[in-house]
């Protein structure tokens, strides 16, 4: 089993490596997933490399989503989950980006399905796309203030629920 | 408002707001419609109403007690979360159920796969008129629902699948009980085809309705009935077999048509197929046998032992009280849902709190296609839309 993802790992970084020598910048093995470390600018590129390819035929864009390392730099990690259905095959992209500027290509022009999956983590992580169509907040209302999901975003005690008056009051004025 | 030429000359269109509190949405999503006439010309999907944060909260608890969280996702599928996400906890650490309590996760999740479909053809049909299928659904869900209280003590939020196997020995009498069950089950689902398979209103309110194309779909990132009705047999029992599925023998149903109907036809096949499961499950699942894997510190150990040995209750104090830590590192793993492709993320940084949980919710990601398949349509067939691609509330929103 391990054995055959390796091959098959091997296989996908072969090919990136062949459209562009810098498209990976590391290659992680995890309890037999495999992660490919893609430089920032080249995401959209490798991405539409593995769609694309006739060997690769990675069709599926199965999840997307961000890990927040804080305090850690680069604090954020973006995760794409590739599934080719014709090869029965699956991997991870993975973009590292640090905090200050937190903007990587989209990938809504390479799978359409990314669309909801961006603005989700727009709106819980607040990392940007470019070249969204449509990068709104999703899950939260439009007024809220902040990213839930970001580590240094505690759990309670944010601010003032108003409604609930002086007796959940967590934040000092 | 945009101007649009009808055959009578031009009209104007007119926005309606369909949801948040709408019965056909079955929670609380709100649509923005816009109309000419009765035809949509556009549609915008508004959610976040049943956000709870569930992810976030993850982030706050022992790796243990993220599992009760779990339930409260997709609560037509509480064993299927419990599931994916104890999965994915495992293969973070290294560690696999026993088989017998691996074949007992199959057994549940496939009666869970049933009442889930049930639910969703009830209401469905509820949705376009047909009342009696919704009482007859209903009627077998609440066999399935005795069986998990039965199991777990509950009839939703079971909680029963744990990290390392299963919570409880099957209790005594539960073998009849689901032989009964699958006695039963096959004339109920001939009961409810005919009342609805060659039902003339059926097919005219499903036939041709919310189309899509295989290409499109799976560009959308859409799964599971959903996807297999579009004529694509993606099935991660069959492609990324899990919990011993490779030992099970059935067949992934698929249609071409890929309208409402089709993905009705395929939901009633499955529930065929999945009897075939449980009924396999039966046979393998021993009388006697471990339900827990070895792992001192990572799975409580037996009552018993934690009475009469000194080092079972420290383990058993430590995981209450401060939890396990596993290796940092991430793991991703998938499981068939009843709505699709359910996948879990987990990441660890070696803390015994988890870094990030993600859940790829297969309602949410399959809810995006909602636009492509009702417009051009009629209104009345966005009822339908919705119906068939099967959306939890709970699971879109989280």
């Amino acid at each position: 089993m391990s054995e055959n993802t390796n091959q098959s790992a091997n296989v996908v970084v072969e090919h990136l490596r062949a459209w562009n020598p810098k498209a990976v910048a590391e290659v992680i093995q995890f309890r037999g997933e495999t992660t490919i470390v893609v430089p920032r600018e080249l995401l959209r590129g490798a991405a539409e490399r593995c769609r694309e390819d006739a060997t690769l035929q990675f069709n599926l864009l199965t999840d997307a989503t961000c890990v927040d390392r804080f305090p850690l730099e680069p604090r954020f990690e973006m995760n794409y989950h590739l599934v080719s259905i014709p090869r029965r095959d699956k991997i991870r992209l993975r973009v590292r980006l640090f905090g200050g500027d937190p903007v990587v290509d989209s990938l809504l022009p390479v799978w359409p399905g990314a669309n909801w999956l961006e603005r989700e983590v727009f709106d819980l992580f607040g990392i940007r796309f470019t070249g969204h169509t449509d990068l709104r907040r999703i899950l939260l209302p439009d007024d809220w203030e902040g990213h839930p999901l970001r580590r240094d975003y505690p759990v309670e005690g944010f601010r003032d629920v108003p409604s609930t008056g002086a007796l959940f009051r967590k934040s000092t004025p | 408002m945009t101007t649009v030429e009808t055959a009578t000359g031009t009209a104007k269109t007119m926005v309606l707001n369909m949801g948040p509190q709408h019965p056909s949405t079955h929670g609380v999503l709100r649509i923005l419609l816009e109309l000419d006439g009765e035809t949509v010309v556009k549609a915008v999907p508004d959610l976040g109403y049943l956000h709870t944060g569930i992810e976030k909260s993850c982030e706050d608890k022992t790796y243990s007690q993220v599992i009760t969280l779990t339930d409260r996702i997709d609560y037509l599928s509480p064993l299927g979360n419990n599931l994916v996400y104890c999965l994915a906890v495992e293969k973070l650490l290294g560690l696999e159920a026993p088989k017998r309590a691996q074949y007992i996760r199959v057994l549940m999740v496939e009666l869970q796969r049933i009442s889930s479909h049930l639910v969703w053809l009830g209401t469905h049909a509820l949705d376009l008129g047909a009342m009696t299928v919704f009482l007859y659904c209903f009627r077998e869900r609440e066999e399935i629902l005795k069986i998990f209280e039965m199991f777990s003590g509950q009839r939703m939020m079971t909680s029963y699948i744990r990290i390392g196997g299963i919570a409880l020995e099957p209790p005594a009498g539960w073998r009849q009980a689901v032989e009964r069950f699958l006695k039963m089950m096959p004339s109920r689902i001939d009961e409810y085809e005919t009342l609805l398979t060659e039902n003339r209103i059926w097919m005219g309110r499903t036939k041709g309705v919310g189309c899509i194309s295989a290409e499109d779909a799976v560009a959308l990132s859409m799964t599971g009935p959903t996807l297999r009705a579009a004529g694509i047999p993606y099935d991660n029992r069959k492609l990324f077999p899990y919990s011993s599925y490779e030992e099970f023998e059935f067949n992934v149903p698929t249609r071409t048509d890929s309208d409402c109907f089709g993905r009705y036809m395929v939901r009633v096949a499955e529930m065929r197929e999945s009897l075939k499961i449980i009924r396999q499950a039966l046979d393998k699942i021993s009388n006697e046998g471990p339900i827990r894997a070895e792992a001192p510190g990572i799975v409580p150990p037996p009552r018993e032992k934690m009475k009469t040995e000194m080092e079972a209750l420290i383990y058993h104090f430590k995981i209450f009280t401060e939890g396990f830590s596993p290796a940092p590192g991430e793991a991703f793993v998938t499981i068939e849902s009843p709505r699709g492709e359910l996948g879990c993320f987990v990441a660890s940084d070696g803390s015994p709190k988890p870094l990030r949980v993600h859940f790829r919710a297969p309602s949410y990601i399959n809810l995006q296609a909602l636009p492509k398949l009702i417009e051009g349509q009629l209104i009345s067939d966005v009822i339908a839309c919705i119906g068939t691609i099967d959306i939890v509330l709970g699971e879109v929103d989280r």
